[in-house]
């Protein structure tokens, strides 16, 4: 009965990640012990090592293995440059990375300025580094990387993408991209939790966050989580495989899902929906509704949303994503976020609309602006 | 498959085995109850929020601390950055002194982290240890000094096993107002903890080092009176501002589990392996000579042995038995030639810490192979005795 349409915060782990984990987790070893045990295991972290290098389009050498993606965004921002450049509608871990941050700013669908981007970049002196993300986690608004890649590199800065969302749910090539930089994250599209990467490209050093041993060439200490690891190798593959099928398959799910919303509330709001999105992804603001309210009412009928990113659930404080984009505070508090999964069947869709469209009646007939006072 | 099932483990504290208690415990958050722990809004949020409470709890109990004292990590080493990296960034902003204090047989990311500070504007003083590994508690107080942050002495040494004496040393820093961090990443679940007798204001714990898996740590931060570090990963604020980022429930999971289970086993594994380490030793000096103990072994922890056979070389040692798995020091710095620091600390000449392994008992060792992996060293330490005597002679 329970429906899950959170996968933005977080993703079941796919069978075959599971299987490879349990091999993973039945093998002792250090993998930077020599005897056998420590050589096994190595012997897997660099297999999956390769995996995660082919997802991004990268070699080996290029794939920094972290605790997750907070971690890669803190150590691209951090390791690479004096000054740092962000986009305003950036996730909380590469917009608090580094205190002093320059702010980019968006238009209304979440895109990044490009003729402000350029202004701010002009006359740069020493280094920079700029983090754009690939894809948003609260709109799915995808931006338009390869041209900001190459005002970045016009400006003599280097450019951090932040592929966490995208990664599984479009391709994620970082020559694509145009990026210096890229951060992956494995349980946002199938893999485990507490694992993630940064792809660094070739002459690109990051000074290390974590230190200790060589672990990671010198650039992340701290014995290497095998499992994890062997998890994330394996989710790789598989999305590499299966992007495609997901976005075509989602696409029409996600579309039609959202004019059912907007038919049963017409004064709802698709956030970013001007412009390219994940297919997964959908921002509804329901008006006079919050947030919250609409997350409670879905969580007791057990659907399960989001209002806003999960990290900062719990704080009741308007999207900056979406005041980013204008929206004033009543319209950035009364948002929830819909992200579909691979698994996502239209059954659960359809009851998803049910329930939403239900909240949206009572809000018409009074109910909820009761309840949110009571 | 490679042989490796059929070969005996003796390198426990490189890294442990997943308890099979443990890995029942995680296994089902991978997928049949998965969500983010942060998305208290929904059932599979508040489900996995509930898990990592009860964990939390579970790895506080062991230590003698509060759950909302431990912060998750992704393991010890990232656990110890953050404890001197966090604190002197903390003390250094709000102009409450400069200076660290710690080993020079602490582990590697210990000595890193104080460097790194160094970079940073802090001095460390690196204090010497005795010959038998032990720090002087003398010393201690003697290198405190009125702007000293914090003291970083580990539990537990991770090549020699010797245990430091925790609580005179937490109860000068308690004295002298200085934080107190114990790098106890050999240390949970293998000796009695206790932050609060032992005056510890921070604690780093590794999960792999205790039967949980790798990519999991945990860092005990205590709360009165409160120890204050600025964090090094930042984002959503997970782990109450000091460690941002979706914290891995299977994991943690696990951590809580490994925690839990050795809590109950202490004592009697304690003594199994200090049986199992007695009949290894007696094995090794009843038939060779020059064998000899590196670091104290009356304060040790009972599953380390480190011990030195005379004019051996010892990577040659772990060459000859492809069968065994112990090792010549740390693994972080295992593919490094140069002898072990840490021997090296203890007064031993290139010669003895080059021939000197650490062998490392655990939870599932026999004795059927402490008998056979004896017979495996005791062998191949006389063949190279002989070899290099026959060269000798030549």
């Amino acid at each position: 009965v329970d429906i899950y349409l959170d996968h933005n915060a977080t993703t079941p782990v796919l069978p075959q990640v599971a299987a490879a984990m349990a091999d993973a987790l039945a093998r002792t070893g250090n993998p930077s012990s020599v005897h056998r045990f420590g050589r096994l295991v190595r012997r897997s972290v660099d297999e999956a090592r390769e995996s995660v290098a082919a997802l991004a389009g990268v070699s080996a050498a290029n794939v920094v293995f972290t605790s997750g993606g907070s971690e890669a965004n803190n150590l691209a921002l951090r390791g690479v440059a004096d000054r740092a450049f962000v986009s305003a509608v950036e996730h909380a871990s590469v917009l608090d990375a580094v205190p002093d941050a320059d702010v980019i700013p968006v238009d209304g669908n979440g895109v990044v300025d490009r003729a402000a981007l350029k202004e701010i970049l002009a006359g740069l002196d020493g280094t920079a580094v700029v983090s754009v993300m690939l894809a948003n986690n609260e709109t799915g608004v995808i931006q338009p990387v390869a041209e900001i890649a190459e005002i970045v590199h016009a400006a003599g800065a280097l450019f951090h993408c932040d592929a966490i969302q995208a990664a599984g749910k479009r391709p994620v090539d970082m020559r694509d991209l145009g990026a210096d930089l890229m951060s992956l994250s494995a349980h946002k599209f199938g893999g485990p939790q507490g694992i993630g990467a940064l792809v660094v490209r070739d002459g690109l050093d990051p000074e290390p966050l974590i230190r200790g041993g060589g672990q990671e060439r010198r650039r992340r200490a701290g014995t290497e989580n095998v499992p994890g690891i062997v998890g994330f190798g394996v989710a790789a593959q598989h999305e590499q495989d299966a992007a495609n099928d997901y976005s075509a398959k989602l696409t029409g799910l996600r579309d039609d899902m959202e004019r059912r919303l907007l038919a049963a509330a017409p004064d709802a709001v698709i956030h970013g929906a001007g412009v390219e999105r994940l297919a997964n992804t959908s921002c509804i603001g329901l008006p006079g509704v919050s947030g919250e309210i609409q997350v409670m009412t879905l969580d007791l009928a057990g659907v399960a949303v989001s209002a806003g990113s999960a990290c900062s659930s719990g704080k009741v404080t308007p999207s900056h994503v979406l005041s980013a984009m204008g929206r004033d505070d009543e319209a950035a508090r009364s948002a929830v976020r819909v992200s579909l999964g691979a698994e996502t069947k239209a059954e659960q869709i359809d009851r998803f609309v049910e329930v939403w469209s239900d909240m949206a009646r009572r809000r018409d007939t009074g109910a909820h602006s009761r309840r949110s006072v009571a | 498959m490679t042989g490796a099932p059929t070969a005996i483990y003796l390198d426990h504290q490189a890294t442990t085995p997943v308890d099979p208690r443990v890995l029942d415990a995680m296994l089902p958050w991978f997928s049949e109850t998965f969500g983010n722990a942060h998305s208290e809004q929904h059932a599979w949020g508040r489900q996995a929020a509930e898990a990592v409470d009860a964990a939390r709890e579970q790895v506080a109990r062991l230590i003698g601390a509060e759950a909302r004292e431990i912060v998750c990590t992704s393991g010890a080493t990232e656990s110890n950055n953050l404890a001197i990296k966090g604190a002197t960034r903390f003390a250094l902003r709000h102009g409450r002194g400069r200076h660290i204090v710690t080993l020079a047989s602490e582990h590697k990311c210990v000595l890193e982290a104080c460097a790194a500070m160094e970079d940073e504007g802090a001095e460390v003083t690196v204090l010497p240890v005795g010959a038998d590994g032990l720090a002087d508690v003398q010393t201690i107080v003697e290198a405190i000094r009125d702007d000293t942050v914090l003291v970083s002495v580990m539990a537990v040494n991770n090549e020699i096993g010797v245990v430091q004496p925790l609580a005179e040393i937490g109860t000068l820093c308690r004295e002298r107002g200085v934080l107190f961090h114990a790098d106890a990443a050999q240390a949970t679940g293998k000796i009695a903890l206790d932050v609060d007798a032992m005056k510890i204001d921070l604690l780093s714990i590794s999960g792999h080092k205790v039967y949980a898996p790798k990519g999991i740590g945990a860092l005990y931060v205590r709360r009165r009176p409160r120890a204050r570090l600025l964090a090094e990963i930042s984002g959503g604020g997970q782990e109450r501002g000091m460690r941002s980022g979706t914290l891995p429930v299977p994991l943690v999971v696990a951590l809580g589990e490994a925690a839990e289970v050795a809590g109950e086993g202490l004592a009697r594994e304690g003594e199994n392996l200090a049986a199992l380490r007695a009949r290894m030793l007696a094995r090794l000096q009843d038939s060779l000579d020059g064998v000899f103990v590196n670091g104290s072994m009356e304060r040790r922890v009972p599953g380390n042995l480190n011990v030195g056979f005379t004019g051996v070389n010892a990577e040659t040692l772990m060459a000859d038995v492809p069968e065994l798995a112990i090792s010549t020091g740390s693994a972080c710095t295992s593919a490094s030639v140069e002898p072990s620091y840490v021997l090296k600390a203890l007064g031993l000449s290139d010669a003895d810490a080059g021939a000197s392994v650490r062998i490392g008992f655990g939870r599932f060792t026999t004795e059927n192979e402490v008998d056979a992996a004896a017979e495996m060293i005791v062998r191949a330490v006389q063949e190279q005795r002989a070899g290099g005597s026959a060269r000798a002679a030549e």
